[in-house]
């Protein structure tokens, strides 16, 4: 029996359903490695239908390994393919199809909410991919994953830094991240703030800070991209994305075991010094996503892993 | 002062409604100009309660109490009588529904809920935040807080 169907928001999980998957996903990362000899078929024989309808090629990547890791197949829809699609019909028809070729789908889409009507109309599961400026709850999740792993989930102390006003990947973690008792810290330009109203809606230790301040006493540092055009002129954005880059000196104040993180792609907000650095674990991130997405793929098939066959 | 809209012998009458909503109590009710009803609304009535209220009675049907109930949404203080023969039948006042359906229009323009051609109803959470009615978009999150500004 699965916990959940459909997965459209970080919100829709308990701290416990999130913890499940953690540990579910911890029990795949094995296998998600492709280690030779090791595989395993838990979705031999099951379909995952990708839809992008717009471009997202590494979580459509790491949708299609977990996938095949798994033993099953994928097929896709690209952006190009979409667009075409979105012209003549609508999302409810495509979906109303698809869901007869495939077990599950996987969807990316502009609109906001288009995953959650996508899921009221589908015959079996949908997993939200991103929609427009809404959730992304699998990057949440391999978030989650990534800190449990690499430093402490329960009670840590959390920057974030960059865009805070537009990434929807800094919202939804936020909101999950409060569930673990965990102290916040905020770190952006004036014009990228967290917003007012979502911060009405959040109960925890928030705090806005600057990175000199907090540097010496966070165990994860959580860097977004500063887009250029959140703003009015290049100068500006210069000015302000330039005072956001972290590089290994200013780390030489961190404690021994922070981890930085970052959802990739990334510009030139984390210099490339940094990679050779313990704290970087951005890869290492990406790579979660595969024994993540497993996890996910494995719950929302209602496959349990006490079905587990190892060839 | 002299009451401007008579009794009615059968029908629906929704009292102490806000003043200045008994409009958008019709549109709420889906009262149009193709009702077959008699409707009649009164607007900027004295009460010692509310110091002005509006008035709505719609002759000739019993109201579904689910219906009548998203009046809460702008007139949470609005009530119900039911009247049969000339007497109150039935009277209640409206309970704030927890979700409502194609009644509020999200203002997010990139929400699914306003793409054209999909069959899709808007769809919105509502709960009280101390005495203010929020309203949550199932589709897209978005909170409202004046409801009354974004009545389809």
């Amino acid at each position: 029996m699965s916990r959940f169907k459909h997965l459209i928001s970080i919100e829709d999980l308990t701290k416990d359903d999130i913890l499940y998957i953690l540990q579910k996903a911890e029990e795949l990362e094995f296998y998600a490695k492709g280690t030779k000899g090791d595989k395993i078929n838990l979705l031999e024989g099951k379909i995952l239908a990708n839809l992008f309808f717009e471009p997202s090629t590494r979580t459509r990547m790491s949708f299609e390994s977990a996938m095949k890791r798994l033993g099953g197949d994928v097929i896709n829809m690209t952006a190009q393919e979409a667009s075409s699609i979105v012209k003549g019909e609508t999302l409810a028809d495509t979906i109303r199809v698809v869901s007869e070729y495939a077990d599950a789908i996987v969807i990316r889409h502009p609109l906001e909410g288009s995953a959650r009507f996508a899921a009221e109309l589908s015959s079996v599961p949908v997993i939200n991919a991103g929609d427009g400026a809404g959730q992304h709850p699998t990057q949440t999740l391999l978030d989650l994953y990534t800190i449990k792993k690499e430093s402490r989930l329960e009670g840590a102390t959390i920057a974030l830094m960059g865009d805070l006003k537009y990434s929807r990947t800094v919202h939804s973690l936020i909101k999950a991240l409060t569930l673990f008792n965990t102290r916040i810290y905020l770190i952006s330009p004036d014009a990228l703030k967290l917003p007012e109203d979502f911060l009405e809606d959040v109960k925890g230790d928030i705090s806005e800070a600057t990175l000199d301040e907090v540097i010496s006493e966070i165990d994860v540092l959580y860097v977004t991209r500063i887009q250029k055009e959140r703003f009015p002129d290049e100068e500006e954005y210069r000015k302000v994305a330039g005072s956001y880059i972290i590089n290994s000196e200013i780390l030489s104040k961190a404690k021994k075991d922070l981890i930085v993180m970052h959802p990739l792609p990334r510009v030139n907000e984390i210099s490339s010094d940094v990679d050779l650095t313990r704290h970087a674990i951005y890869f290492k991130q990406a790579f979660y996503g595969v024994p993540v997405r497993m996890a996910i793929l494995c719950e929302v098939m209602g496959v349990a892993l006490g079905e587990v066959k190892v060839g | 002062m002299q009451l401007t809209i008579s009794k009615i012998k059968d029908g629906t009458v929704i009292d102490h409604i806000n003043s200045g909503m008994a409009l958008m109590v019709l549109r709420i009710l889906g009262i149009s100009s193709g009702t077959k009803e008699p409707v009649s609304m009164a607007m900027n009535v004295p009460s010692k309660k509310m110091g002005k209220k509006d008035i709505v009675k719609v002759e000739g049907k019993f109201i579904n109490e689910d219906e009548l109930n998203r009046i809460a949404l702008i007139a949470p203080g609005a009530t119900i009588n039911l009247i049969e023969n000339y007497e109150i039948r039935k009277k209640f006042r409206v309970v704030l529904p927890g979700f409502v359906e194609g009644i509020i229009k999200c203002p997010n323009s990139n929400c699914i809920s306003n793409a054209e051609r999909e069959p899709i109803r808007s769809k919105f959470h509502v709960s009280k935040e101390g005495e203010a009615i929020v309203a949550r978009c199932h589709y897209c999150g978005r909170k409202l807080r004046s409801v009354e500004d974004f009545i389809a």
